[in-house]
């Protein structure tokens, strides 16, 4: 019977679908808001037609980067795939990204289904979904006004890998990060677990940047040996004998090509490959290993899971290029200090004098609360900037975090409005160069917006 | 003002008790003496290490996590009580910033029923509720309420002057009679979200609740605290260039919706 109403409930919702991408906003979570309202349980009967299951990501930093890399990855191994590549990740975007399965036909090869999930809906959607796999990849300080604190978002998926439905489900998790690595003690099986194990490219964390720094188990604080990147890294309780797991998919031999990519060998129970990424940083290095993870339990060959990691194109404001005008846009998204210094860092090691734009929203999907900017190594990128404008509704705080970080006034231009501030930051960079854009997350979705509405007229106002 | 100016800072616990940016006041304070000449000598102290009050003429606390606040609570008792009151009795400056402010009351109530005793510079006694009071949030300080940061140089003008910042706390903290507020809350929620009251003042040692870096959304309380802590009138300190300054103040008045009166 209710299989019959999640029929005419994803009719109704369908519609709406429709109707919202002829009315051009296509790609939010209504049409998947609306169907939950209609049929509560639409979730589970909706993701029962994933002939091949479905595996969930959730993280505070990159989960929607991992995703991506996940589906790259079966894609190049010929699995058909369906994923929120919006970034819609609460249940009502995960319902929504399910309002586009195709009808049912026997005909058709499997389907997969890849999430990634918001970290406060983590149970609620494994409970919905029955994933094969959950895949967790770290937790960092992050809208303390929305989310609380980490401990208390552990605790939650700590019962979430504990109870059924997700106790019988497969899970990876970073070795890194204490907090995620920890989680392995409520898993039902084994869980696989994921790190960097190249020491060379252990980097300077300064300690406040430390995020957990506390024994789950016993509270007192961690030993690290070497960090890459916060609080990631290689580590010991030495009060309980609490250590960091040793990982069976791991990442050695790195080599960072500044804010281009990076390669390194991806090394598996299963064998090795050596992956180029063309995504920046040691944080999409973690990014890739979480997709991997998924991938080796799947049983993908390392060789596949290369091939699909290299062909990965970043988008959606996570390192995005876009070209305009003979310059080039790289749009990269800073939602926390954690995200934001490893976004520094990796401009600083870009080695070149640049030119940014920096756009601080404050609206409820980015926090309304902006201190985090203070937390932010800003400070890297001090004598390596010859321009900066400042956008967004907060502009003005975070043009001072730059000046207070060293970088002289005299660079450092305020704009509110954006299309003006893009404008003027794109007008102080060489033909052939590059505009970094750091933009908060609805900053991210103005500033695609307005390139692709108004992208001509701002060529042409160049 | 003497080009060779010198203040010392402590910053106690910056390693836990930071979860709200708490450093970019320092960052603020540093760079605004370094322009102008001033040496600040940093150093903190935490678990453990005892406070020489006298030492110092800034001292500052932020706020942490419940476990780290816990901890802090037990250490402020047993290894910084003294030199707190010691450095305020020398005339220092004390800024005191959400969990901090909780702990330096007479008693703080970590979780319910469970009271952790303070180290009483401020007569306040913080309880637990349910309900997060979060937001944004500006405050009017009354002159008189600075008096004794002002030292009588009654620098405020019209009628007080406006604090911005944002508030996160679960503590509700309700001043004995006679504790002065550091202010009246404009907009938000202040002390208690019921009081009108928000943060409290003694001698030279501010307590509030509009948590993490309040001091690069309020210059002209960062300068208030240097010169007291050079022991001079605010209106002694070399000017700086403010643009960004009173822009960033203007910017987070406005999200707490006041609108800047420069
Ligand atoms: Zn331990």
């Amino acid at each position: 019977m209710s299989a019959a109403r999640t029929r005419a409930a994803v009719a109704l919702a369908r519609s709406a679908n429709a109707l919202a991408r002829l009315a051009g906003s296509g790609g939010t979570s209504l049409p998947g808001r609306l169907l939950l309202r209609l049929e509560p349980s639409a979730l589970g009967h909706l993701a029962e037609r994933l002939r091949a299951g479905s595996a969930v990501i959730s993280a505070t930093n990159g989960k929607t980067t991992a995703t991506a890399m996940a589906a790259a990855i079966f894609a190049a191994g010929g699995q058909p795939v369906l994923f929120n590549r919006s970034g819609a990740n609460m249940a009502g975007g995960v319902a929504g990204t399910l309002l586009e399965l195709p009808g049912s036909n026997g005909a058709q090869p499997p389907l997969l289904g890849l999430f990634e999930v918001d970290e406060m809906w983590l149970a609620q959607i494994v409970d919905a979904l029955a994933p094969r796999q959950i895949v967790l990849v770290n937790l960092f300080r992050d809208q303390l006004d929305r989310y609380g604190e980490l401990e208390e978002i552990a605790a939650r998926w700590s019962t979430a890998l504990s109870t059924p439905p997700g106790s019988a489900a497969d899970c990876g998790l970073c070795a890194d990060d204490p907090l995620i690595a920890d989680l392995g003690q409520a898993a039902a099986g084994p869980p696989t677990y994921f790190g960097i194990e190249d020491a060379t490219a252990a980097s300077e964390v300064p300690f406040h940047a430390l995020d957990a720094r506390h024994c789950r188990r016993c509270g007192a604080p961690y030993r690290f040996e070497r960090l890459f990147v916060a609080h990631l890294g290689h580590y010991d309780c030495p009060s309980c004998g609490a250590k960091r797991p040793r990982p069976q998919i791991s990442a050695q031999q790195i080599a960072l090509d500044g804010a281009r990519g990076s390669r390194f060998t991806l090394h598996t129970p299963a064998g090795s490959a050596t992956v180029s990424l063309r995504v920046p940083g040691l944080y999409n290095i973690y990014n890739a290993l979480a997709a991997a993870t998924i991938a080796h339990i799947r049983d993908v060959p390392p060789a596949t899971i290369a091939r699909g990691l290299g062909s990965f194109v970043p988008a959606f404001g996570r390192a995005e290029a876009l070209a305009l005008d003979g310059k080039e846009l790289r749009i990269m998204l800073v939602k926390n200090p954690a995200g934001a210094t490893e976004v520094l860092r990796t401009l600083a090691g870009a080695g070149e004098q640049l030119c940014l734009l920096g756009i601080l929203n404050d609206r409820i999907a980015d926090g309304r609360d902006v201190s985090w900017i203070w937390d932010a190594e800003v400070e890297l990128l001090a004598g390596r900037l010859t321009a900066l404008v400042c956008s967004g509704s907060r502009a003005a705080e975070l043009a001072l975090r730059f000046a207070y970080a060293g970088v002289e006034r005299s660079r450092i231009a305020v704009e509110s409005d954006l299309r003006r501030a893009l404008a003027q930051a794109l007008a102080q960079v060489p033909p052939g160069s590059t505009l970094y854009a750091l933009p908060t997350y609805t900053a991210m979705l103005e500033l695609r917006r307005l390139l692709g509405r108004g992208g001509r007229s701002l060529r042409r106002g160049q | 003002m003497s080009a060779r100016a010198r203040l010392r800072l402590c910053a106690l616990y910056p390693e836990l008790m930071n979860i709200y940016a708490d450093r970019g006041n320092l960052i603020f304070l540093e760079r605004r003496c370094a322009w102008r000449g001033i040496e600040l000598r940093y150093e903190r102290r935490t678990i453990g290490e005892p406070l020489e009050g006298e030492r110092y003429d800034i001292i500052y606390i932020g706020g942490g996590q419940d476990r780290d606040q816990r901890l802090c609570a037990e250490d402020l008792l047993a290894h910084k009580a003294a030199g707190l009151h010691a450095a305020l009795a020398q005339g220092a400056v004390l800024l005191a910033v959400c969990g901090g402010y909780q702990l330096l009351g007479r008693s703080y109530e970590i979780s319910p029923g469970d009271e952790l005793p303070g180290v009483g510079i401020f007569g306040a006694r913080t309880v637990r509720s349910a309900k997060r009071l979060i937001g944004n949030i500006a405050i009017e300080v009354q002159p008189q309420a600075l008096g004794g940061l002002l030292g009588g140089a009654g620098q405020l003008s019209r009628g007080g002057r406006l604090l911005a910042g944002f508030e996160n706390h679960a503590g509700r903290t309700l001043l004995d009679d006679g504790q002065a507020p550091l202010g009246r809350v404009v907009r938000g929620h202040g002390n208690d979200g019921a009081s009108g009251f928000e943060g409290a003042v003694r001698e030279g040692a501010i307590g509030t609740y509009l948590h993490g870096p309040l001091l690069p959304k309020n210059a002209w309380l960062a300068d208030l605290l240097i010169a007291r802590a050079l022991r001079i009138d605010p209106r002694e300190l070399q000017a700086l260039t403010d643009d960004l300054e009173r822009a960033a103040h203007a910017c987070a008045l406005r999200a707490a919706g006041v609108r800047a009166w420069v």
